[in-house]
């Protein structure tokens, strides 16, 4: 693998859990007024996946999906705005949290039902069918999502008409508290449902940052090749809570030391351990990457928090597309 | 003499027109390119237009998203669904994705779709296969949701709901689909949000959806006999709805009677009597009656959906009532002979 790359890879993922730190370290300001589901122990899967699509590729997200829209290339400060409901927001402040978009870079938005845009995803890669474009769509999911019956329906026409679209299942374990043991049977992986509808699947370490982008890579090169659908399931862990900043080890749904077996596989510190034993980066260097990036979200937060609120006449607008585009 | 079609074939050439004037509109829906072709009304499409015309999985919710999907983008989809009862299986999609896509991103995205939908009615279609669900569409703000009554206007409101920007829901009532009347050739439209006054006059107002403003309209003609002088409103588009159509009316004659092809209880005649209650309270003579269906689920039995189903005597009674006649309950005699429980091809245009 390309050693700027892997650089590359690792400022990325670097850069992800730094931004939701800060969210985290703000959040009790009670300021940003939205549930907000940080993904932070789960970076690497969104940061691989990320980095083997292309621009014009499309991307769909869910309620857990800052680092998605991130990693796609998503605007940093329209997602701060949003955060904070600014004018200045990706979604004008009609969005928060769970609805970020940034159509420049393919980004076509994340919605807060589990499961709902899989079948959007689904659409889009559809569409591109059927114009003949190059596109891959990717849609972010979690293992919940395949409890769901539009997943299945969706695994289903995807295979039906070879779409061009990889699921990127990141499987956290949990489902807000409900461990997977309540809620899939443990003698068939998550994964399993996915090749039974005719998937091609592959399952790896979400937390191996370089692993999660070659599997990725290979995910995407494949739909984009004509193959068909692909479904990438790796394995990670949430670490704060469902949604909020606290962590949630003390409250009885799971435990300390789970938390602290998956927080000893941190993919940015493993990644960085890589790197520095391979000789391509120093601590120094690894200091200064955070100090630019601390300059750049301090200075986003910065814009976010001094933009204007949107107006009140605003709320009921844009709840039609104005006139018919007819043809 | 100008060119008459059934409601089916309107649809089917409306239909038509869309995919053959832009190549972003695709059609599908399970069976729709089969051997009877959703009532008729998608027949021959898939041989004139290919991938574009396609059958699909028995997914609704799935298929919506997909049809959701590929508007994002800039597709224009139809998905045809063969009845609302199965259509329920959407909603998840239609309101939470469909209905705030514009919305929820701040309005940098449309999506342009249509979901035809089929309401049914009599056969013994029974609990599952009749219901008329408007009023769930209807409640949700982003759709748009239309109920065309007559073939020109299944063709008009068909082809300005494709070329609209919005998620647009059509209902066809089944009954709908054997009716003919004038229908202008080539591409033309009637624009979402305006309700038709089918039936000038100046003692009643009879707001009237789908398929009840035919029996409103053969209510008239029962009401005319007796000297009394009937206004239909064909409600057309209940979102948007055209209230200041219905109040002119309301304000002329001074009675207001919703006809409604869905339940009374919370249904969209409700809120046509609270927006008319609002809006002229105080030119109405008579307290507002509804003429929707009864509190229950369709009965299957002929024996007990004839009692289900309001038609023309009805309507007829309730403006004989609203205007003070003593008799109405006999004034217009029950039909006799025809079976109720299918449709009346007879209905022919113009109406």
């Amino acid at each position: 693998m390309d050693s700027r790359l892997r650089r590359q890879l690792f400022h990325d993922t670097l850069r992800i859990r730094l931004i939701e730190e800060e969210i985290a370290a703000r959040y009790g300001e009670q300021e940003m007024r939205t549930p907000v589901h940080l993904s932070i122990g789960q970076e690497a899967c969104a940061v691989g996946a990320c980095a083997a699509l292309r621009t014009s590729d499309y991307a769909f997200g869910s309620h857990r999906s800052h680092g998605h829209y991130l990693a796609k290339g998503g605007d940093l400060t329209a997602m701060l705005a949003e955060l904070y409901g600014r004018a200045t927001g990706c979604c004008r402040g009609k969005g928060g949290s769970m609805h970020l978009v940034d159509l420049k870079v393919g980004f076509l938005g994340a919605t807060s039902i589990v499961a709902s845009t899989i079948p959007i995803a689904a659409g889009s890669a559809f569409a591109s069918k059927l114009r003949g474009e190059d596109r891959v769509t990717a849609v972010f999911l979690g293992e919940a999502a395949t409890e769901e019956g539009v997943f299945h329906e969706a695994a289903n026409f995807a295979t039906l008409h070879k779409l061009p679209l990889v699921f990127f299942c990141e499987n956290n374990l949990y489902s807000v508290y409900s461990g997977l043991e309540v809620r899939q049977p443990a003698h068939r992986p998550t994964w399993a449902s996915a090749k039974g509808h005719g998937l091609r699947v592959l399952y790896g370490d979400g937390n191996d940052l370089e692993e999660a982008y070659e599997l990725s890579l290979k995910s995407v090169d494949a739909a984009r090749a004509g193959e068909g659908p692909v479904f990438l399931e790796l394995a990670t862990y949430r670490w704060r809570e469902h949604c909020g900043h606290n962590y949630d080890n003390h409250i009885g749904y799971r435990t300390e030391a789970e938390y602290q077996a998956w927080r000893a596989r941190c993919p940015i510190e493993r990644a960085q351990q890589r790197l520095i034993a391979d000789g391509l980066l120093g601590a120094a260097e690894v200091d200064e990457m955070r100090a630019r990036i601390d300059a750049e979200v301090k200075a986003a937060f910065e814009a976010a928090r001094n933009a204007p609120w949107p107006e009140p006449e605003e709320m009921a607008t844009q709840v039609y597309a104005e006139g018919a585009n007819a043809t | 003499m100008s060119r008459h079609l059934t409601y089916a074939q309107a649809i089917l050439e409306a239909t038509d027109l869309c995919l053959g004037a832009d190549p972003n509109v695709y059609l599908m829906g399970l069976g729709v390119p089969d051997p009877k072709g959703i009532f008729g009304t998608t027949l021959g499409l898939r041989e004139k237009y290919g991938a574009r015309v396609l059958d699909m999985p028995t997914s609704e919710n799935g298929m919506t998203g997909v049809a959701l999907g590929s508007a994002v983008v800039g597709m224009r989809p139809i998905l045809t669904h063969q009845r609302v009862d199965f259509a329920l299986l959407s909603m998840e999609q239609l309101a939470n994705e469909a209905a705030k896509w514009h919305y929820m991103f701040g309005g940098i995205m449309k999506a342009p779709m249509v979901v035809r939908s089929i309401i049914g009615r009599g056969w013994g279609n029974g609990p599952q296969h009749s219901q008329s669900l408007q009023a769930w569409f209807a409640h949700v703000p982003g759709l748009k949701v239309v109920m065309p009554a007559t073939p020109h206007d299944a063709k008009g409101l068909l082809i300005a709901s494709v070329e609209d920007d919005n998620p647009v829901i059509f209902l066809e009532h089944r009954w709908l689909h054997y009716i003919s009347g004038p229908v202008p050739e080539g591409r033309y439209t009637e624009p979402l949000g305006v309700a038709r006054v089918l039936r000038e006059g100046r003692d009643v107002t009879i707001a009237a959806l789908s398929y009840m403003s035919l029996e409103a309209h053969k209510a008239a003609r029962m009401l005319a006999e007796r000297d009394i002088d009937a206004e239909i409103v064909d409600v057309r588009s209940l979102r948007p709805f055209d209230a200041g159509a219905v109040a002119r009316s309301v304000e002329k004659t001074g009675r207001l009677i919703v006809a409604d092809t869905g339940w009374e209880f919370g249904g969209f005649s409700a809120e046509i009597v609270a927006q008319m209650a609002e809006r002229c309270f105080g030119k109405l003579k008579a307290p507002p009656r509804r003429v929707a269906l009864p509190d229950c689920p369709t009965p299957t039995s002929a024996a007990l959906s004839k009692h289900y189903y309001p038609r023309a005597i009805h309507v007829a009674r309730a403006a004989a009532e609203m205007l003070g006649r003593q008799d109405a309950d006999s004034l217009f005699a029950e039909e006799t002979g025809a079976p109720l429980d299918v449709p009346d091809k007879s209905f022919t245009g113009p109406f």
